[in-house]
């Protein structure tokens, strides 16, 4: 398939650089700034050099990309609150030449979600998002193969960077502000680590698989958040008194979504450890099931978006 | 006399369960039997989960008894004079235990009208407290709870916590296995 990718951070150029091995052609590459363009096939390698020597990633302008000749629009730009924008507009401009679009950009399905369906419903092009949720672990095909009206609820920890606080804070008895300036200087934090830290990042997965699995649209408005800044250390201490510890858990259930450091069992499956990812589902004909795995990184999702890609051949 | 009528026809006995915490030593389980058969309460089972420890490293002991209602409290009593520690008992008034965190001004926002509160607003029996205030008294410290419920009332505990925990602006931390999902 010809991919245009649009997003040259982590995840865009992992897409970029692992599709010729999945057996796809980049047509486009974007940044915000500029973009390469080639309908028989960009050179990615050369793209991505003059990118990182600061210089333009081609000599074409970002919305060219969204013009190329592609099969399938990878939108990888960053995550944006409320309108979703500009992520939602390349969704729409990709659906409305019926192309396919393949998202690791969670605004448009966090905040747009019917939108996003309707578009599709109008265009020849099919929407999947299995990146925008757990990474590199297939929660949203599992969802779909067992049929989401099966599922009855989805609940996991969602969040490495919130999870690698809490883990290093459980087994260091160390506070919330220390463990923090360790995972920034680890490169685990941004410098700000708000989005994750407050649960927002884990609410926009849960509205997702809500959208997913429900019979109404969610969006971040519809969620219960808490984050887990101020925890201080010995709560976590406290809590292994009794064989428990806390995790920042998100649940989709009929009830809504939320996000809220719980208390869980020390070593039970929901108390992953660091930055890995967990998803829970319940479903109503073969029990619980648990996904772990890879939640970030850059090839680690772009694996998700290349599985994306591959089932729309 | 009343409960020799009662027995006799075989109405007014009630099965009860209690949960122990026993300690690993020879005789301790005997011991803890004696003031229920004492008070004439008629043993219907013992599950004795060797293997499994509690989290203070006690070994958990289920209890089924039956007796009549009103000296199912007797019995109880009995067991705690004897020393034997009773972490859950009444089949019907606490079936369920459940623990949370609360997080904040504990001591400033004095934390004993807290767990009446509790007591009081949500209908359970506080078990179990472990406070932490490294950083003294006029800051931010954190407490678990060791909450009993009535089978099946455990959310309602959870929100009944969670209203007197926003009124003293202290966070919870729930547990969520108590809803039956973990």
């Amino acid at each position: 398939m010809k991919l245009a990718i649009l997003g040259a951070g982590a995840v865009g150029r992992s897409v970029a650089e692992l599709a010729g091995d999945y057996g796809h052609t980049v047509a486009a590459l974007a940044d915000s700034t500029a973009a390469a363009v080639e309908s028989d096939g960009i050179d990615v390698a050369a793209a991505l050099s003059r990118k990182d020597a600061g210089e333009a990633v081609g000599s074409k302008s970002p919305e060219d990309a969204l013009d190329a000749e592609y099969d399938a629009l990878v939108e990888a730009t960053p995550t944006t609150l409320g309108d979703a924008e500009p992520g939602f507009g390349h969704v729409r401009a990709a659906l409305e030449r019926d192309r396919h679009v393949v998202l690791a950009n969670k605004g448009p399905v966090a905040e747009r979600y019917a939108d996003v369906r309707a578009l599709e419903a109008d265009s020849e092009g099919t929407v999947r998002f299995e990146a925008t949720v757990g990474g590199a672990i297939p929660v949203l095909s599992t969802i779909e193969s067992y049929g989401p009206e099966t599922v009855t609820a989805a609940r996991g920890v969602l969040n490495g960077t919130a999870n690698f606080i809490l883990s290093r804070m459980a087994a260091e008895g160390l506070d919330y502000e220390h463990v923090l300036a360790e995972a920034q200087d680890l490169g685990v934090a941004e410098a700000d680590p708000a989005f994750d830290v407050n649960g927002t990042d884990a609410a926009l997965k849960c509205a997702i698989l809500a959208n997913v699995l429900g019979d109404r649209e969610y969006s971040l408005d519809d969620a219960e958040v808490e984050g887990i800044a101020d925890l201080p250390g010995t709560a976590l201490e406290l809590a292994a008194e009794d064989g428990r510890t806390v995790r920042l858990i998100g649940e989709a259930t009929p009830d809504g979504v939320r996000v809220a450091p719980r208390l869980v069992p020390q070593n039970g499956t929901l108390a992953v450890s660091g930055t890995r990812n967990i998803v829970q589902l319940d479903t109503e004909n073969a029990g619980r099931l648990n996904l772990s795995g890879r939640g970030a990184g850059g090839p680690e999702t772009a694996s998700a978006v290349l599985a994306d890609v591959n089932l729309l051949e | 006399m009343s409960d020799d009528a009662e027995r006799t026809d075989g109405s007014g006995m009630q099965a009860h369960t209690v949960r122990l915490e026993l300690v690993d030593e020879p005789g301790e389980l005997l011991r803890a039997l004696e003031p229920i058969a004492a008070n004439r309460g008629n043993l219907l089972s013992v599950f004795h989960e060797r293997g499994s420890l509690t989290p203070r490293g006690h070994i958990p002991v289920e209890v089924d008894f039956e007796c009549p209602p009103e000296r199912f409290d007797v019995i109880v009593s009995a067991l705690r004079d004897a020393g034997v520690n009773v972490i859950q008992s009444g089949a019907e008034r606490y079936g369920e235990e459940v623990t949370v965190l609360l997080v904040g001004h504990l001591i400033e926002t004095d934390l004993s009208g807290t767990l009446s509160r509790i007591q009081d607003d949500a209908g359970a029996a506080v078990e179990d407290v472990s406070l932490s205030a490294t950083q003294g008294t006029d800051e931010v410290a954190s407490a678990r709870l060791r909450l009993a419920a009535e089978t099946g009332r455990t959310g309602a505990v959870l929100d009944a916590v969670r209203d007197v925990a926003a009124e003293k602006d202290l966070r919870v931390v729930a547990p969520l296995d108590a809803e039956g999902s973990a």
